[in-house]
């Protein structure tokens, strides 16, 4: 269970982007964030990810306290979550193969777990062909997929997508809105943030509507609306 | 786990540094030019220390006897001044040799040659060639042999003259000239030494500044301080290795050219003395290359590894 609990967050030039944010997000869930450009929806999640502090209040994950964890145990607590994101963030001097056995090394998985997993998990996205391909060489869709099988391949217990269709075509974006959802369906707590209504309209899960920092909308069965 | 991480790790540093391999290259010709920088200041000491014992070698007091002074006495005191802790040598030069060194020396001279004939007696004394172990210490012995003059066996004086006070000024001045020569070497030493740390420092920045989006991805894969910067510490101590290599045999031809230029102009060949000192030589510029390399990598990914 994630809990956000009255969650502050100011810059240092004193802007509020986050105000006051309470909200809980069970095991299996699919949630979908949406809101303006600046309505805080990538602040909520880089403090979910540790990357930043709240100001205010505190983030629980489980039964860690996200905000007071010390800098050795944050990455330990990151192989928990797999991350997408809209700019795709693979390492470009690694092929798709070493892409995703670096999250494995990270981990510390053994040899033979990394030699089997990945090319499964590459199959599961369709990369199958591609496995020595570096990013450069692999379309916008593709690199998306490979950033998928990065944040699947240790198991973890939550999916952070941070608008992952930002940069693709209305096909590659359908294609990655169907893969969430089998993830989603597998077992795995799902947190994605978009602009776009049609994904939204087609997933027909819960929504939370952000703007200004603020929850204004958290509809069970929600519609994109702004 | 430790171990499959060094491997890892390491595996990982092989493989960025050929698929980079034009940013490898520069900071390895950067890191190249400092080593050159050091060999080159060990080098140049050796060249200085081997000219400076040169220069000091002709510097020398002379002891002018009587002719009078009996010999076991000018040898006792060559004994004594032996067993003075700021004398090098001492050479003893009895009457006959120093009359033998005048005629050979004024060979060409019939008419003092014949002057010298006249005289019944052998007019020239007795000399002691004293050398100090450093050119300050001239002094001290002076100083020594000024006290000792007054001793003599029948009450007359033993020495003629000591020349000294004649060479003090040049004694003087060439011992202000090597020490501040020294002191210079060492601050030039010092400030092209600091340079080129820096420089290189800056380089393996620049090649970690690159890479700074790839340290904050792999940070939130979930990846350790210690697995991030590990590959980045393992290349600069490729760096420093193929860089070291690379200055030691550099020197080889240079020095090997350079030798009998060196050999006249400081008594000191270049090529003998970097093939005699060849170990001693390599391992500090191997240790300063890959030390250099690590310390730069590590405090370069640091800063990175905030997130």
């Amino acid at each position: 269970m994630i809990y956000f609990d009255k969650v502050t967050k100011c810059y240092e030039n004193g802007d509020k982007v986050i105000d006051d944010v309470c909200f809980t997000i069970e095991p299996r869930e699919f949630v979908s964030i949406v809101g303006h450009s600046g309505a805080g929806k990538t602040t909520l999640l880089k403090m979910l990810l540790a990357e930043e502090k709240p100001t205010e209040g505190s983030i629980y994950f489980g039964s860690s306290n996200v905000s007071e964890l010390s800098k050795g145990k944050k990455n330990v607590f990151r192989r928990k979550i797999g991350t997408i994101f809209q700019d795709f963030r693979l390492l470009p001097h690694k092929t798709a193969y070493e892409n995703v056995s670096f999250a494995m090394e990270a981990a510390g998985r053994s040899d033979e777990e990394i030699a089997s997993d990945v090319p499964h998990v590459l199959e599961l996205v369709d990369l199958g062909e591609k496995i020595w391909h570096f990013p450069h060489q692999l379309s916008g869709g593709e690199q998306q997929r490979l950033a998928i099988a990065r944040a699947i391949v240790n198991q973890p217990d939550l999916i952070i997508a941070d608008e992952p269709t930002g940069n693709l075509d209305p096909i590659n974006t359908y294609e990655i809105v169907q893969i969430l959802k089998k993830i989603n369906e597998l077992g795995t707590t799902v947190i994605l943030t978009t602009h776009n209504k049609g994904v939204i309209d087609s997933i027909g899960k819960r929504v939370i509507t952000m703007d200004k920092g603020k929850i204004v909308r958290d509809d069970k069965r929600g519609k994109f609306s702004l | 786990m430790f171990v499959t991480n060094t491997k890892r790790i390491t595996k990982s540093a092989i493989i960025n540094l050929w698929r980079s391999r034009i940013v490898s290259m520069s900071s390895i010709l950067v890191m190249s030019i400092t080593l050159f920088v050091f060999g080159t200041l060990i080098f140049s000491n050796a060249a200085l220390d081997s000219a400076l014992t040169q220069i000091q070698e002709k510097v020398d007091i002379n002891v002018y006897f009587t002719v009078s002074a009996p010999e076991e006495e000018i040898l006792s005191l060559k004994k004594s001044l032996e067993s003075l802790p700021e004398v090098g040598t001492v050479e003893y030069v009895s009457r006959e040799e120093s009359l033998e060194k005048f005629r050979e020396r004024h060979g060409d001279d019939q008419l003092t040659l014949q002057a010298l004939d006249e005289l019944e007696d052998n007019p020239l004394g007795a000399v002691l060639n004293i050398q100090a172990k450093e050119t300050s210490q001239y002094e001290t012995i002076a100083s020594f042999l000024n006290s000792e003059s007054v001793l003599s066996s029948e009450g007359t004086n033993l020495i003629d003259k000591v020349n000294y006070y004649q060479n003090k000024i040049v004694i003087d001045k060439l011992s202000k000239i090597i020490s501040s020569s020294q002191k210079i070497g060492f601050i030039a030493t010092l400030i092209l030494v600091i340079m080129s740390i820096i420089i290189t420092f800056n380089t393996i920045r620049l090649t970690i500044y690159i890479a700074r989006e790839e340290i904050s991805i792999m940070r939130l894969v979930g990846a350790s301080n210690e697995y991030v910067r590990g590959p980045f510490v393992v290349a600069g101590v490729v760096y420093g290795l193929i860089s070291a290599g690379f200055t030691l045999l550099v020197f080889l031809p240079l020095t090997y050219y350079i030798g009998s230029f060196t050999q006249r102009l400081f008594g000191l060949n270049m090529f003998e003395h970097y093939l005699s000192n060849f170990w001693n030589i390599s391992i500090i510029i191997i240790f300063s290359g890959v030390t250099l390399g690590i310390i730069s990598s590590y405090l370069a990914v640091r800063k990175y590894l905030k997130v």
